[in-house]
């Protein structure tokens, strides 16, 4: 069913080379595509699949896997009542990515949090600034390698660990 | 001649009408705000990160304290998430439940909203009203879950325990008064001058700049976009229920305004066709290895016993993959992005406020106009401190 998605479709005519993965679980689809094609793919999507509604962005980070991080775009097209998930692998040497702001607006605050806790940096963003944490903060906490307690301290050793 | 200067002014972020310590720095022409600039994050308790270390039942009272306005709103969509990773079905009793609580809590933190909002523009009397109901569904809250806002009620594949007796007559009575309570709340505000002068032509932000800036819930509605996720991509149950989406039409404070006050009535009426609808039944999924057994088991039986030490401590396996659940949630789309790596703790769960979003279109929504104007809507957004810091 994935492959016959009505954007899957039109993304893999015009983006072949860019579409690395198409995958559904649970009814949700999730294409993969390569990071230097992201801004032209969302506005693609945007203008032509009409998915008009940036609900959220965010990474993932599989530490001890190559790339490292995974951006993940969740998007919703109110004409269709449609969702789709773009997710494009990030490396660790070159933790950047273009910026979809010019795209949706919404964007600029969710990648400031991706940047602030990720550390992934968005390439002509506007205005990129930590949010949620303070501006001389070290480190990204939603990073695997950064402790649950915080810097310089013990490692958490709860019970599930 | 008088030398004209800029005015930067610090707004919060102990402030009483910043809803919680939101901080603005605002950049003044005289009384014209020309720039915002929003400091967030001073509520941050790393739920996100907290919750990568956690089993899937130990993050629940996590969500509560997220929207603490609406705190089963928020475990509701973290539950259907985890759910719809399991693959679980919920029995219809414990779906119903979560309907109607969900209701109430759209209709309690509506009523927060309208009382702040009212008296951030001047108006006292709405916002004494507006708890006085609030209360009572705060009390009903205490009833079925113990805690008059951490609910901790529900759980993944159902609910924590059945409803309690006279659980029903109290909410009908509440429903049941409630059509005229807004009455009363309308009489006071609708055609109140100062109320109209304040919020009429406030905060304007056209249909297609809201969906730009991601806003969702009310302040879309209220902007002219009809789209409610009960409706349109129903969960948990809404599909069999019957009610209107309000939709505005001039875009400003006063159409979000209408809105949410037609909102509270078709949550009350959904409410209404809930309990009619409820049936006797399990309120738990037939999963013994994701369920927590029944309470006279722990206590009665060494089986029922081992079988609640094994859950509440290990938690329970979740089969590999990422599911994304919206909800809509009394402030917006609320959504979370839940990531299993098969194990018995999320290995990503990212938390999609509507309060972040929505509000990060405030300075769209505000430039140009005057402080006591950002005041409104800052108060129109609807926003939470605890959802939007995390």
């Amino acid at each position: 069913m994935a492959e016959n998605h009505r954007a899957v479709v039109k993304l893999k005519e015009k983006y072949a080379s860019s579409v690395l993965d198409v995958r559904e679980f649970r009814g949700e689809v999730t294409v993969t595509v390569k990071k230097e094609d992201i801004v032209e793919i969302c506005r693609f999507l945007k203008e032509d699949a009409a998915y008009n509604l940036l609900t959220d962005v965010t990474a993932v980070d599989y530490l001890g896997q190559e790339p490292r991080f995974m951006m993940v775009y969740n998007m919703y097209s109110i004409p269709n009542k449609d969702r789709l998930r773009v997710k494009a692998p990030v490396a660790e040497a070159d933790a950047c990515i273009e910026s979809v702001c010019g795209v949706w607006s919404t964007a600029n605050w969710l990648e400031r949090e991706t940047y602030d806790l990720f550390g992934i940096r968005f390439n002509n963003h506007p205005d990129l600034r930590r949010i949620l944490m303070t501006d001389d903060w070290v480190g990204h906490p939603l990073r695997k390698d950064y402790p649950l307690q915080g810097p310089d301290r013990e490692p958490y050793k709860g019970r599930l660990t | 001649m008088a030398s004209i200067e800029k005015m930067t002014l610090n707004m919060g972020p102990q402030h009483p009408s910043t809803h919680g310590v939101l901080r603005l720095v605002l950049e003044l022409d005289g009384e014209i705000i020309e720039k915002i600039t929003p400091h967030i994050g001073y509520l941050h308790r790393g739920v996100e990160k907290l919750s990568e270390h956690r089993t899937y039942h130990q993050t629940i009272p996590l969500t509560d304290r997220l929207d603490y306005l609406a705190p089963m709103s928020n475990n509701l969509g973290y539950v259907l998430a985890v759910e719809k990773l399991l693959g679980v079905e919920v029995p219809e009793r414990a779906e119903t439940i979560r309907v109607i609580m969900a209701e109430l809590t759209r209709i309690k933190s509506h009523l927060v909203w309208l009382a702040c909002h009212a008296l951030d523009i001047g108006a006292m009397t709405v916002f004494l009203y507006c708890f006085r109901e609030r209360e009572e569904v705060m009390d009903i809250y205490e009833m079925i879950s113990g805690a008059r806002m951490t609910s901790n009620y529900f759980r993944v594949g159902g609910l924590s325990q059945d409803l309690p007796e006279g659980f029903e007559k109290k909410v009908r009575d509440f429903i049941d008064a409630f059509d005229a309570n807004v009455d009363t709340y309308e009489g006071l505000l609708t055609k109140n001058t100062i109320w109209l002068q304040r919020t009429v032509g406030n905060g304007v932000i056209s249909a297609e700049d809201a969906i730009d800036a991601g806003i969702t819930g009310p302040a879309l509605r209220g902007s002219g976009v009809d789209w409610d996720l009960r409706r349109d991509n129903p969960y948990s149950g809404y599909e069999k229920y019957n009610f209107q989406v309000p939709v505005g039409e001039k875009c400003d404070t006063f159409d979000r305004y209408k809105v949410r006050l037609v909102e509270m009535r078709e949550s009350a009426k959904i409410v209404r066709q809930a309990l009619d609808s409820l049936k006797p039944g399990p309120i738990l999924a037939d999963l013994p290895q994701v369920c927590y057994p029944p309470k006279e088991a722990v206590y009665n039986t060494i089986e029922g016993l081992i079988h609640h030490f094994k859950i509440a401590s290990e938690g329970f396996p979740v089969p590999e993959g990422e599911v994304y659940q919206g909800i809509e949630a009394p402030k917006g789309e609320l959504g979370y992005y839940v990531v299993s790596d098969g194990g018995n703790h999320p290995y990503r769960m990212r938390i999609r406020p509507p309060s972040f979003v929505n509000l990060s279109a405030i300075e769209k929504m505000s430039k140009g106009s005057m402080v006591a104007d950002l005041v409104a809507v800052i108060g129109t957004l609807d926003i939470v401190l605890g959802e939007i810091d995390r």
